[in-house]
């Protein structure tokens, strides 16, 4: 794990994640404008900092309702602007980049932030990106696949020699800057299914699951699909990282936190993805085995133990702000979880 | 109210005759709702990719999108080769699985003769439950014999189409009860 600077006797580490959506409060419809977005961004990343969370991470999007088509440099602001949290993306889309490019901005976020950076590098549930940046939908996957072994590729050799389908080859190239530890953590983005989740096992690269409601067993199961195929492949799944990313929202009460969180997730679904949430669907996500952390701070305590107890993952990260969600709403859940949740959750998962 | 008549193929006219009357059916029984006719054979659409409904463009975001808009879908399908024509399974690929969510839905069919009656249970309606369409339980069947010259000749089908809108538009009703027991019920 210390490739991945992570260590299991601090207990589960507890991050943030935005998508950097760019959409209006439904109980408003006004949304700020996107200037004020990203700053808001970059105060919400202070704020977890200060909190003393372990992980902020920013999403690249390149679709209208989203603010932060430039992750990276969303990224070099937030590192600028705190101290000790880790940061990284959620996800880089790396089928529509060049590896080199990618490296050489994370490194440099790296480098400016102290040895605080990581990469998630995922493959886009929307396709709209592929048209923008002059790719063929038709390599989705052939696209993915390459660039992402390249990305590894270029974090674990000084010197690359490479050669593929997607890009120029690279002779003898050094790839500069080199990170603070000489590398970074990468993990590969899974949709939550089994059949992606042991693609990243058969890599033998850390993953960070997202997920959206449903029960804690059936994520489980790809956790579990994950590690065999570590195993099948020669890796030893007590050195590979997982990381479980979902929506989150504390308040006094779980009807309280249900009330204050659907308008934001089913109406900025509606405009994100042309379908709301299902209000039974989510009305089930304060049960203590749904994987939602949505409830009172003790309900959400006990969720998360719950859930490290089936998956013994190493990370979790929430996603509080999506919709629109006003700032002193996540200004509050902040509080709660530094001040309750993460507490309580260290203390009980620390060795 | 959004209500949109999809006539499910590219080829033949006994369909589309029958949704053309529904139409105007449907326009007098309900004239403060919004109502779209998409007949298939006016419009070019892709074969499903695989990809997001909202990532196609042209006809086939047009027809995706009006779906998806829709509270109420009125399909109407002929039967080819014992099953409902390919164009219309297409529109249903094209479309997430829990597509017809909160959509009431009401089917219309058209076949040479009665050996296809229960094609729609079969074939259609599986398809539909599956991407959670709230089905209206009986559907309006026609036949070759119902027709001449291209006009519907059999008073029993106007009638049966009549009562299928009047059942389609309480099945909406009823959703909406059922969401508002919801909203009481949970409380958000």
């Amino acid at each position: 794990m210390e490739n991945y600077k992570i260590n299991p006797d601090n207990g589960l580490e507890f991050g943030i994640y935005t998508l950097g959506d760019h959409l209006p409060n439904p109980h408003t419809n006004e949304r700020p404008s996107a200037q004020n977005r990203l700053r808001e961004l970059v105060e919400y990343a202070k704020l977890a900092d200060q909190a003393g969370l372990d992980f902020f991470s920013v999403g690249e999007s390149h679709q209208s309702y989203f603010a932060t088509q430039a992750h990276s440099v969303v990224l070099s602001a937030i590192a600028q602007a705190t101290e000790q949290i880790k940061i990284g993306s959620s996800s880089t889309i790396i089928s529509t980049s060049d590896p080199v490019r990618v490296f050489e901005d994370f490194a440099t976020i790296d480098l400016l932030s102290g040895g605080r950076t990581e990469i998630v590098a995922g493959r886009a549930s929307r396709i709209g990106l592929f048209n923008l940046l002059g790719y063929d939908l038709n390599d989705y996957e052939a696209l993915f696949e390459e660039k992402f072994e390249l990305l590894n590729q270029i974090n674990q050799q000084d010197v690359v020699n490479w050669e593929g389908e997607f890009r120029a080859p690279l002779k003898n190239a050094e790839i500069l800057p080199r990170p603070v530890g000489g590398s970074l953590p990468i993990w590969r983005a899974v949709g939550g299914t089994p059949a992606s989740a042991i693609k990243a096992g058969r890599l033998g690269v850390p993953m960070f699951m997202a997920h959206l409601g449903g029960p804690v067993s059936v994520f489980k199961q790809t956790i579990d699909a994950y590690r065999q195929a570590l195993t099948q492949s020669g890796f030893d799944p007590s050195t590979k990282p997982v990381a479980t990313a979902g929506f989150f929202y504390a308040a006094e009460t779980s009807q309280q936190a249900l009330r204050d969180l659907y308008p934001h997730i089913n109406e900025g679904m509606k405009r994100t993805n042309g379908q709301g949430f299902p209000k039974q669907h989510f009305a089930q996500g304060v049960d203590p085995k749904n994987v939602m952390n949505i409830g009172s701070p003790q309900e959400i305590i006990e969720k998360i133990l719950y859930q490290h107890e089936q998956f013994n993952h190493q990370r979790y990260i929430a996603q509080i702000d999506f919709g629109g969600m006003p700032f002193d709403q996540l200004q509050r859940n902040i509080e709660l979880i530094g001040t309750e949740i993460l507490p309580a959750v260290k203390k009980y998962t620390k060795k | 109210m959004n209500i949109l008549l999809l006539s499910g193929s590219t080829i033949g006219s006994k369909t589309r005759i029958a949704m053309e009357h529904c139409y105007k059916q449907l326009k007098q029984h309900s004239p403060e709702s919004e109502i779209t006719f998409i007949d298939l054979a006016d419009y070019q659409l892709q074969f499903s990719d695989g990809r997001h409904y909202l990532d196609y463009d042209g006809d086939t975001a047009h027809v995706t999108q009006s779906i998806m808009n829709a509270d109420i879908i009125m399909i109407g399908s002929p039967i080819f080769q014992a099953s409902i024509p390919g164009t219309l399974k297409n529109v249903f690929d094209l479309l997430p699985t829990d597509g017809l969510r909160d959509k009431v839905i009401s089917m219309i069919i058209t076949a040479g003769s009665s050996k296809h009656y229960l094609v729609p249970m079969i074939q259609l309606k599986p398809i539909l439950t599956y991407m959670k369409g709230s089905v209206v339980d009986d559907y309006v069947f026609i036949e070759e014999k119902d027709y001449h010259l291209k006009e519907i000749v059999n008073d029993d089908v106007f009638l049966r189409i009549d009562r299928l809108i009047d059942d389609t538009i309480t099945q909406y009703d009823a959703l909406q009860y059922t969401k508002e027991k919801e909203v009481e019920k949970y409380g958000f």
